[in-house]
């Protein structure tokens, strides 16, 4: 059974323009977002994506823009309360909850 | 120009895990010493690797170290473990603490140029939100090799001239990672639980209750399915929300306490009312949404913008739902007094 979240909800844009086809989005991707066609990277399955930001990091060329965050209600219910990014803040000491 | 000639700290390590090992992997998992649950950050060496030998990258959790060692049985290779506070590859590259400054600082400190001949690291496919590759490159010479994401393909990886199937590429979250994860989420909730108790008998020292088992094991059995059943039933319960996952299942739960408990009065249980019955439909699937919400920080495939949307609905009516439900306990509370 696949685990399948929110659809339309994912921040991912590609650039086919600065692609130059190198496939590294391909490679770092853990949920196969991306495909070669043409010699060029497109998105296969936006649904799919889960904002880790591995290729916007690992793309050499800056073709891919999305805007990274924890998928973690529980460090957005705590960014609220603290007014702060919402951040995975399990290690602190102070979070005994969470990832 | 003198060049000071630092000593090489090499620490030696196996693939095998000890029984104290693998209780502190339990442990973690129960909540347990986890926030220091670490190994020093260097330069480790599993079997005898010379300079040809492979080098794979690590964070200093402790249960990430582990799960990697165990895969190199019968492997010459080093581990370069980075300083991630404790935390987990994956968690700690979402953080950039497992990312690219750690890396080239780390390989400066042991003086990996040194004690390899070639110039390629493998790093965990889980470490690239936190790694640019290009980058390492640019700043060292060594090229970023992206390994598989589990450890356990490690072997094949390496025979096949280090080349990762799409298979090894993918995150999965079977029921059973589902479930490894679902004690820590129990643990969470214990403080609050007590909490909850503590005030329930003090409504009854004021004789506002009164609140006994039913209330008792009503609650009980909705923290399980939000911490529990829910993770673990995630994919075979309809629709896409975690809360919504949650408060279904908390409902079907709170239907099944009131039909146990006498909805239309056949059960011995005398306090038992209409109001007391709507508060638990009010009160118990939202207690069970809010702890499968919090599965998300878990979950290996939820986005940052997909909770923040499921939130902004969810978090109200949560809170609605259950200030409602305590609303009609009380009333019935002080109906019958």
């Amino acid at each position: 059974m696949k685990n399948r979240y929110l659809k339309n909800v994912a921040t991912l844009k590609l650039n086919s323009d600065q692609c130059r086809g190198c496939g590294r989005c391909l490679e770092v991707c853990p949920h196969n977002v991306f495909i070669i066609e043409d010699r060029k990277s497109v998105i296969l399955d936006k649904d799919r994506c889960m904002e880790c930001g591995a290729c916007v990091k690992n793309c050499p060329f800056n073709a891919i823009e999305v805007k990274p965050g924890v998928g973690c209600a529980y460090a957005i219910i705590m960014g609220w309360l603290t007014g702060t990014e919402p951040s995975c803040d399990c290690s602190g000491g102070s979070g005994d909850s969470c990832c | 120009m003198e060049i000071s000639n630092r000593e090489l700290k090499i620490i030696q390590t196996s693939a095998e895990l000890t029984f104290n090992d693998k209780l502190g992997t339990w442990k973690a998992r129960w909540g347990i010493n986890r926030m220091n649950f670490k190994v020093e950050p260097g330069l480790y060496s599993v079997g005898k690797p010379d300079s040809n030998s492979p080098v794979l990258v690590s964070a200093n959790y402790k249960m990430s170290f582990d799960s990697l060692r165990k895969e190199l049985m019968e492997v010459n290779a080093w581990i370069l473990v980075l300083d991630t506070k404790g935390v987990n590859v994956w968690c700690a590259a979402g953080k950039g603490t497992f990312g690219t400054q750690e890396l080239l600082n780390r390989m400066a400190i042991v003086q990996l140029e040194k004690v390899v001949s070639h110039r390629t690291v493998i790093v965990p496919q889980l470490g690239a939100p936190g790694i640019s590759a290009h980058e390492v490159t640019k700043f060292s010479g060594f090229k970023v090799v992206y390994g598989p994401v589990r450890a356990k393909d490690l072997q094949e990886f390496l025979k096949s001239g280090m080349k990762a199937t799409s298979e090894m590429r993918r995150v999965k979250f079977t029921a059973y990672d589902r479930l490894v994860l679902t004690p820590i989420e129990l643990v969470g909730t214990s403080k609050v639980s007590l909490m909850i108790f503590g005030v329930l008998f003090l409504l009854n020292l004021l004789g506002l209750g009164p609140f006994g088992i039913v209330d008792f094991y009503a609650y009980i059995g909705a923290v399980i399915i939000g911490c529990v059943l829910t993770p673990v039933l995630l994919p075979w319960i309809p629709g896409s929300p975690f809360a919504w996952k949650g408060w279904l299942l908390g409902f079907i739960w709170a239907v099944t306490v009131n039909i146990l408990n006498g909805w239309n009065g056949w059960t011995a249980v005398p306090q038992y009312s209409i109001l007391r019955a709507l508060g638990y439909i009010f009160i118990m699937p939202p207690v069970s949404a809010y702890l499968a919400m919090n599965f998300t920080g878990s979950s290996t495939f939820t986005s940052f913008s997909g909770v923040l949307k499921e939130m902004r609905k969810a978090v109200p009516a949560i809170i609605i739902s259950i200030v409602l439900g305590i609303v009609l306990i009380l009333v019935d509370s002080f109906i019958k007094l």
